[in-house]
């Protein structure tokens, strides 16, 4: 049994830029820099005892979206049980930050959160949806679904209210 | 447009995440140069905790010298690497040879940094530097050890190094030693010549191998 694998360097190279994205997009700016160097940290453990590189990019994902999950149970263990403040980040003013979006994105369930990051944000196919979260394509596409709606109904509420009403 | 549209669109867009709004012409595919070292920063520190629970099998750094640039490379041991070639094919080479835990440390190759700027100005004849042999074996290390002797500003030839090491007619031996040398001017292969004095060959080229022995006052002209 011998895999090659390439230098750790080389994913590095090659996913940091999107992986640090996904991570702020996932739960902000200051937290992403933690779970992103707490990624960066647990692949490399990790990297020689894997038994083949079929998708590397994937699996540096699967531990991202692991951090994902740790992250949103801490938070829920932190959170007060009355009012809900979500950390509000802090953009450059080019005039199209879109704090908003960011912040109703990390309301939603991590499978949730990282299937529709992984799709839009970074414009992955399904099938690579999948095997970040660690389920089905159906799966998958149910997941980035029930995330959008979701984020539909936090961001345009005066339209669910037209629906109701 | 619908409202859940709008909101792919704007997932699609990522502003304000640190990076380059995609879709973007002006930038290219590439992060500005602010986000793009405030990132580079941020690898750098994941990478130094790395280091310090000892999940950095191999540090590498590329360095700028009079003979081009220069990929260095370290291991917990020592230094097991100086190759000019290019920096892709010396990665995956240690990554295949050492270990793929290879990444940019630049800091544990300070010291030889510090020694090839010393010798590169004139200011240095010698390395001292702790060496992982591992890439080399038998009677190559064998060769590459007794090379290790030859001082600054000497010259030896295919022929003498084959007898120092006890084997005289293994000159080709000698050669492909020579040729697959994996620390590179800290290990003085440029400091073998055919016998009578021609240049032979050299890994780094035989410019870089000329001004090499020029600078050590070993060939004159």
């Amino acid at each position: 049994m011998s895999v090659t694998l390439p230098p750790f360097q080389t994913l590095l190279d090659e996913h940091a830029v999107d992986l640090h994205r996904f991570l702020v997009a996932s739960v902000g700016p200051h937290d992403g820099a933690d779970c992103f160097q707490e990624t960066i940290v647990s692949a490399l453990r990790a990297y020689p005892g894997l038994t083949h590189a079929d998708n590397l990019r994937g699996w540096l994902f699967t531990i991202a979206h692991h951090k994902v999950i740790d992250h949103a149970r801490r938070s829920k263990r932190h959170a007060l049980p009355v009012a809900e403040t979500p950390e509000v980040p802090v953009f450059d003013g080019d005039g199209l930050a879109d704090a908003e979006l960011w912040a109703s994105v990390r309301v939603l369930p991590p499978k949730q959160r990282t299937a529709v990051m992984q799709r839009y944000l970074l414009d992955r196919p399904y099938a690579e949806v999948a095997a970040v979260v660690g389920c089905s394509e159906d799966a998958a596409r149910q997941n980035v679904r029930a995330g959008l709606a979701r984020l539909r109904a936090v961001l345009t509420p005066e339209r669910a209210q037209e629906v109701t009403s | 447009m619908s409202a859940g549209d709008d909101i792919v669109a704007r997932l699609r867009r990522g502003t304000g995440l640190g990076a380059h709004p995609a879709g973007d012409p002006s930038v290219n595919g590439r992060a500005p140069a602010g986000e793009g070292a405030a990132l580079g920063d941020l690898v750098a520190g994941a990478l130094a905790r790395a280091d310090a629970d000892d999940l950095v099998d191999v540090a590498w750094t590329v360095e700028d010298t009079p003979v081009g640039p220069l990929a260095l490379a370290a291991t917990p041991l020592g230094l097991v690497r100086v190759g000019f070639g290019h920096e892709d094919e010396v990665l995956e080479d240690l990554a295949s040879h050492v270990s793929p835990r290879v990444v940019r440390l630049p800091a544990r190759l300070d010291t030889v940094r510090r020694q090839l700027d010393e010798y590169f100005a004139g200011r240095r004849r010698r390395f001292d530097v702790p060496l992982d042999r591992r890439l080399s074996r038998g009677y190559r290390l064998a060769v590459l050890e007794e090379l290790s002797r030859v001082p600054f500003g000497q010259t030896v030839s295919y022929k003498d190094l084959a007898e120092r090491t006890g084997k005289p007619n293994a000159s080709r031996a000698v050669g492909t030693a020579m040729a697959t040398n994996p620390i590179a001017i800290v290990v003085p292969c440029h400091r073998v010549l055919r016998t009578g004095g021609a240049l032979g060959g050299y890994g780094g080229g035989l410019e870089s191998k000329v001004w090499l022995l020029r600078h050590e006052g070993a060939l004159l002209g």
